[in-house]
């Protein structure tokens, strides 16, 4: 395989994975040794608490923590540092914001709109907010064709009833993109704030917050190349600091007494307990290889990989591709159905051949019901897929069928 | 190969021509059960004489071949005996997905031994038990109308 990043990743020239095609990167990506080595080394060389210690270790632990966050920053063009929160995952960043800002400033009559698309963790956490708060979450609906989301269906949903308004850039299930910017600008004019689900953009295409205009951004690292229970949320920095702490406990606080307690500042008001300076380091390292590939030739290599799989699934009778008919619609993202086979029975004959593929509602429900394909099939490419494996994924595509019994 | 050769066998025939797919107009016992994170979902339908012998049965709903497949064997199976050898048989099932049943056991399964692969392949576990799940637990709650529902998030292609 002449791809030049493959090389990079032990996971490929693993005895097990040999012959393998992960086309599962949508749900996570695998990691290149820069990866693993950087975070050895920050284990091997300067790991302590960072943020506690009053050592030069601890310090060398802080500053590795630390240089990691301005990376995050300067990834995403965030204004300050400061405005980077380590989470776990988008899963959590979400629901800090769920938690912190929609517990605090949501209330009875109020509207939270989010598009029919959302992956669970951008509906669930809303969903909980409306129920506590009394108020209604409003669904903008996309093209069931194309899966296109338009702005005149955000503007028509977004209202000055409007007080907070979640969005994803790219749909881990349709591979669509979203008018994000047009439909922040469309928020911000009704005073709602807006939520940005960087899940699946972040890893494929240049994100400059200050460009889009959000207030808020979640990803995971896992999906860029990073260590898994690593992620971010990135804030605006005047509204984190009107936000309540999310969780409490270690290294978040100012001044405690037996009945109260005033918190750090940002970012340390946000991350309570010991963190997650390993995954840190290794999320740095992803970023930094990713932004080496180039983002802009990541999301070049993985469109030129979804149009030409579905441009042959167009050739494979009884496949349906869901969303858009062009491939450089898809973010590398390619969900389709086979006439007469059910999703898990397509990736269980594919993982025969060796091929990992997602199948399954892919937690985002309320799509699947509005689309009225409760499961379907999806498989997700990066840059380090290849063109061969496109070809192999086809020619094992088209006997499925067959080994479901039917005689076409 | 496994995988495929299972495929191709029984499985295939049940799956695309099921005998026990249809409504049922007045049944005994009726059960929801759903791998929900999977989208299995079937709705099972038995009648019940008052000998407590399994008089009919039938299945409706949606789900992956395993799941269809492994339903309409069971139905073939327990249709004509009473409760509780249908809920021995259900067990014995259990215990072969599981890798616990003997082989003896395993051949009064009739069709439905063709399954015992899927004890070597765990992210196919809960489609194949997920009937005869339903069945136990309809008998287990005595309910007319009910909902057996797995929270578990499924453990296919994760």
């Amino acid at each position: 395989m002449n791809n030049p990043y493959r090389k990079d990743f032990p996971f490929f020239s693993n005895e097990k994975n040999k012959d393998i095609i992960y086309f599962d990167n949508a749900a996570t990506a695998q990691r290149p040794h820069q990866v693993i080595d950087a975070m050895k080394h920050f284990y091997d060389e300067n790991n302590a608490n960072p943020l506690r210690g009053l050592y030069d270790l601890s310090v060398r632990a802080t500053k590795a923590y630390e240089d990691a966050r301005h990376t995050a920053a300067q990834f995403i063009n965030a204004a300050h540092d400061c405005e980077i929160i380590f989470t776990r995952n988008a899963s959590e960043s979400l629901n800090l914001v769920a938690y912190s800002y929609g517990m605090s400033f949501i209330g009875e009559g109020d509207e939270i709109v989010v598009s029919i698309m959302e992956h669970h963790s951008n509906i669930l956490p809303w969903q909980m907010v409306c129920k506590a708060k009394g108020a209604k979450l409003v669904y903008m609906e996309c093209s069931k064709e194309t899966g296109e989301l338009t702005v005149e269906e955000a503007r028509s949903k977004i209202t000055p009833r409007t007080k907070l308004v979640a969005v994803t850039q790219v749909s881990n299930v349709l591979g669509v993109t979203n008018p994000v910017k047009e439909i922040a600008s469309i928020a911000h004019k009704n005073g709602a704030v807006v939520v940005v689900d960087g899940a699946q953009s972040v890893p494929h295409m240049k994100v400059d917050v200050q460009d889009l205009d959000a207030d808020f951004l979640a990803f995971s690292g896992h999906k860029l190349t990073g260590p898994t229970g690593c992620g971010v949320l990135w804030g605006r920095q005047d509204i984190l600091n009107k936000m309540p702490p999310f969780l409490r406990g270690g290294e978040m606080i100012e001044y405690v007494t037996r009945q109260d307690a005033t918190w750090a500042e940002l970012p340390a008001k946000f991350e309570a307990g010991t963190v997650n300076a390993g995954g840190a380091v290794g999320l740095e390292a992803a970023i930094t290889y990713i932004q080496n590939v180039g983002l802009d030739a990541i999301a070049k290599h993985d469109n030129a990989l979804a149009v030409q799989l579905i441009e042959g699934m167009k050739l494979i009778p009884h496949v349906r591709v869901l969303g858009s008919p062009d491939g450089n619609a898809h973010c590398g993202i390619v969900t389709f159905t086979i006439d007469g086979v059910h999703p898990h029975d397509i990736a269980s004959v594919l993982d025969t051949e060796h091929i990992a593929i997602r199948a399954g509602h892919h937690c985002a429900q309320p799509l699947g019901a509005y689309l009225d394909v409760p499961s379907t099939a999806r498989a997700s490419m990066y840059f380090y897929n290849t063109e061969d494996e496109v070809v192999r994924f086809l020619d094992t595509l088209k006997n499925v069928r067959k080994w479901m019994g039917y005689n076409d | 190969m496994e995988t495929k050769e299972l495929y191709r066998e029984i499985l295939n025939e049940h799956n695309l021509n099921p005998s026990h797919k249809k409504d049922m107009s007045d049944p005994s016992l009726v059960l929801n059960g759903v791998n929900p994170s999977c989208g299995d979902n079937i709705t099972l339908n038995l009648k019940i004489d008052g000998n407590n012998k399994i008089t009919d049965g039938s299945f409706t709903g949606s789900g992956c071949a395993v799941s269809q497949a492994s339903v309409d064997m069971m139905l073939d199976l327990v249709i004509g005996k009473d409760k509780e050898e249908a809920l021995r048989l259900a067990n014995i099932f259990m215990g072969m997905i599981q890798g616990t049943a003997k082989q003896e056991e395993i051949e009064e399964l009739d069709e439905a031994a063709s399954l015992e692969d899927i004890s070597r392949m765990p992210a196919r576990v809960k489609c194949a038990v997920l009937g005869w799940r339903t069945m136990k637990e309809m008998f287990a709650e005595g309910k007319n109308t009910a909902s057996a529902a797995n929270g578990a998030h499924c453990s296919v292609q994760q």
